[in-house]
């Protein structure tokens, strides 16, 4: 009897090994091509080498994509040549993805979904989702308090996609009833260049502003630049997206941007070691775990700065 | 050579009229009204100082750009060519930061560095295109690419940002001002003057020109045109390294979004003035002009709520073929 227990054990330690031994996770996320990649990606690389590290044999695959067709590729290598467990994807468009990821479903392999979700829920085992219509909001309704309800406020938006509709949704929701008026909102592509030159524009075309959203702290930094040029500085304040410049700044007392919104780019590590935790722990991991984008003042930024991220 | 481009030219009999010369002004004038139209401050001097000074990066690109395809070249490269530029200055000037005290060595040495990089990644270019054989379209469509990446490599994805305290000294060189003139004005307007001087009134923006034009014939001529090519894509890499000097003290930043799409912009400046897109032919007055619509363009959508957000890219490219098409085709039909 006690050499059975034994055995069991044995196999047990054994099998729990050759699992170990066997584990190869694919990470399918967006290029760097701008600040916020940029961070998603660096968290990316964070998370495979601490996680690597801690567990022997494990074996996580980090893969950049440039575009929606480049991801759909790059899943298909993915499964072909890497033989992959698990797949963790931050799904550049939700529908022309769904197909493709669904295919990996088929090979077997574990599916987490991070961010934006895909227009089959069905097919992943784990989700975890940012809040854009929340960091709009987050943001409107600091803007709402701030302003004590009313005011002339301008918007700048990012690159014509889902997450841009869904964070100015937010953002118009939050606003809306309150005294504050949307006097414009422009384009600013995520990108300083083109925020510097739009906030230079709205500054000529309005004579009062009392308030900026930009829906990343790229644009915000752009914009600051274009008002700070002006001389305006005293008349308005901004509210950006979550940067660790502008953590910093915020934690520091700026009166400029005295507010930031958090979308975290360290979510993709969320998901990768919810992913690892479904191989490697006791615990179940799956379900849908909703990400807030919790306002940053002065009060609480500490807990959000990251130095070396470089977003 | 130059005897035959002057011919043509004035064969468009529309009472003499050159409208080559005149199209892009036309285009840049009719823009200048719709947009005193639709805004009341549009014509302040501080939107229109705006619209000079951020028109400065284009269109100093877009005067080497001019040089390049006069001599029947292209150059993709540009934008990520700017970008990297910036991206190494910034590294080197903060490095620098931890060897000397003396800001202003700094700075100069920034710039040094920025000038060589930009002139040494042109030649690079034009050696390539004539020592390798290869088209310029392929290997500025592979510098690009390296280019662009590396900067991303170098900013982490990130951005690379430039020390508080350089910064603040390197600053008036794009927000400075010479009685009254913004310095990345007059430095566009020094570099449009040098560029007029150096492609018509010298025998080396003939060649330029006549390499452009038939390259078997310029050879023939007892023209080097290998070294004439190098030598348009090395004054091509002096322009950027010129932009990139300037946009550094702008933002104090540099990232994989920096000079994205400067290229087609700076193509586009060019042909818009008239430049032929086949070589043989240059003005560097309408490439300033297109340059000037451009970023017109720009301003006038940002000031108006008339058009749909989505539909800007649309505005561009409309306002570009016509005024192509007033430049080409009102001389030609007549």
């Amino acid at each position: 009897m006690k050499r059975l227990f034994t055995t069991v054990a044995a196999i047990a330690i054994t099998s729990q090994a050759a699992l170990a031994e066997d584990v190869t996770i694919g990470v399918s996320i967006p290029a760097a091509t701008h600040g916020w990649a940029g961070g998603l990606n660096w968290h990316a690389n964070e998370a495979e080498r601490r996680l690597e590290a801690q567990h022997e044999g494990l074996d996580i695959i980090i893969s950049a994509a440039g575009s929606a067709t480049e991801q759909a590729n790059a899943l298909e290598d993915l499964v072909a040549v890497q033989g992959i467990d698990a797949l963790v994807i931050l799904p550049f468009e939700s529908d022309p993805l769904t197909d493709p990821v669904a295919q990996v479903a088929a090979s077997g392999a574990f599916i987490t979904v991070v961010d934006r979700g895909l227009a089959d829920p069905s097919i992943q085992n784990i989700y975890v989702a940012g809040d854009n219509i929340g960091f709009g909001r987050s943001a409107g309704e600091y803007m709402v308090d701030r302003l004590s309800g009313s005011g002339n406020v301008v918007a700048m938006r990012g690159i014509p996609t889902v997450i841009d509709d869904q964070r100015m949704q937010g953002f118009e929701e939050a606003i809306a009833g309150s005294g504050i008026e949307l006097m414009a909102a422009e384009h600013a592509n995520w990108s300083r260049d083109d925020a510097f030159e739009v906030m230079q524009d709205y500054l000529t075309r309005f004579p009062e502003i009392d308030a900026v959203w930009a829906a990343d702290d790229d644009m915000a930094q752009g914009a600051l630049e274009a008002i700070r040029e002006a001389g305006r500085e005293d008349e308005m304040f901004l509210v950006g997206g979550g940067a660790s410049a502008v953590i910093k700044g915020v934690a520091d007392g700026d009166t400029s941007i005295p507010a930031t919104v958090l979308y975290p780019p360290s979510m993709i590590a969320t998901a990768i070691d919810l992913t690892v935790a479904r191989f490697m722990s006791n615990g179940p991991v799956e379900g849908t775990f909703n990400l807030a984008s919790p306002l940053i003042t002065a009060d609480n930024a500490a807990a959000f700065y990251f130095p070396d991220s470089p977003y | 050579m130059s005897e035959t481009t002057i011919q043509e030219t004035k064969r468009g009999p529309l009472s003499g009229l050159d409208w080559k010369l005149f199209g892009p002004i036309a285009a840049l004038v009719l823009l200048l009204i719709i947009g005193s139209l639709l805004n009341e401050n549009f014509l302040s001097a501080a939107n229109l100082l705006n619209i000079l000074t951020r028109s400065a990066f284009i269109g100093i690109i877009a005067i080497g750009a001019t040089f390049v395809i006069s001599s029947g070249g292209i150059d993709l490269s540009v934008g990520s060519m700017a970008a990297f530029t910036a991206g190494v200055m910034i590294m080197l000037m903060n490095w620098m930061m931890g060897v000397t005290d003396m800001i202003w060595l700094i700075v100069v040495l920034g710039v040094v560095a920025g000038a060589l990089i930009g002139t040494a990644a042109g030649w690079l270019n034009g050696i390539l295109i004539t020592r390798g054989g290869i088209e310029a379209f392929i290997v500025t469509l592979g510098t690009m690419g390296i280019y662009r990446s590396l900067v991303t490599y170098l900013a982490d994805g990130g951005t690379l940002s430039l020390d508080r305290d350089v910064r603040a000294l390197y600053r008036p060189v794009y927000y400075g001002d010479v009685f009254g003139l913004p310095i990345p004005v007059l430095l566009l307007a020094l570099a449009a003057i040098a560029g007029w001087i150096v492609l018509n009134n010298t025998a080396f923006g003939r060649h330029v020109q006549s390499v452009g034009a038939n390259e078997d014939v310029a050879r023939y001529s007892a023209i080097n045109t290998d070294r004439i090519k190098v030598y348009a894509f090395m004054i091509q890499g002096a322009c950027v390294a010129l932009a990139t000097i300037v946009y550094v003290p702008r933002l104090g930043s540099a990232s994989a979004t920096t000079g994205v799409l400067w290229e087609l912009e700076a193509i586009a400046a060019v042909i818009i003035g008239g430049t032929l897109l086949k070589g043989g032919y240059g003005r560097i007055g309408g490439t300033i002009a297109g340059a000037l619509i451009l970023t017109l363009i720009g301003n006038i959508l940002n000031l108006t709520d008339l058009i749909s957000n989505y539909l800007n890219g649309a505005v561009q490219g409309v306002i570009i073929i016509a005024a192509v098409f007033l430049q080409r085709g009102l001389g030609q039909k007549s």
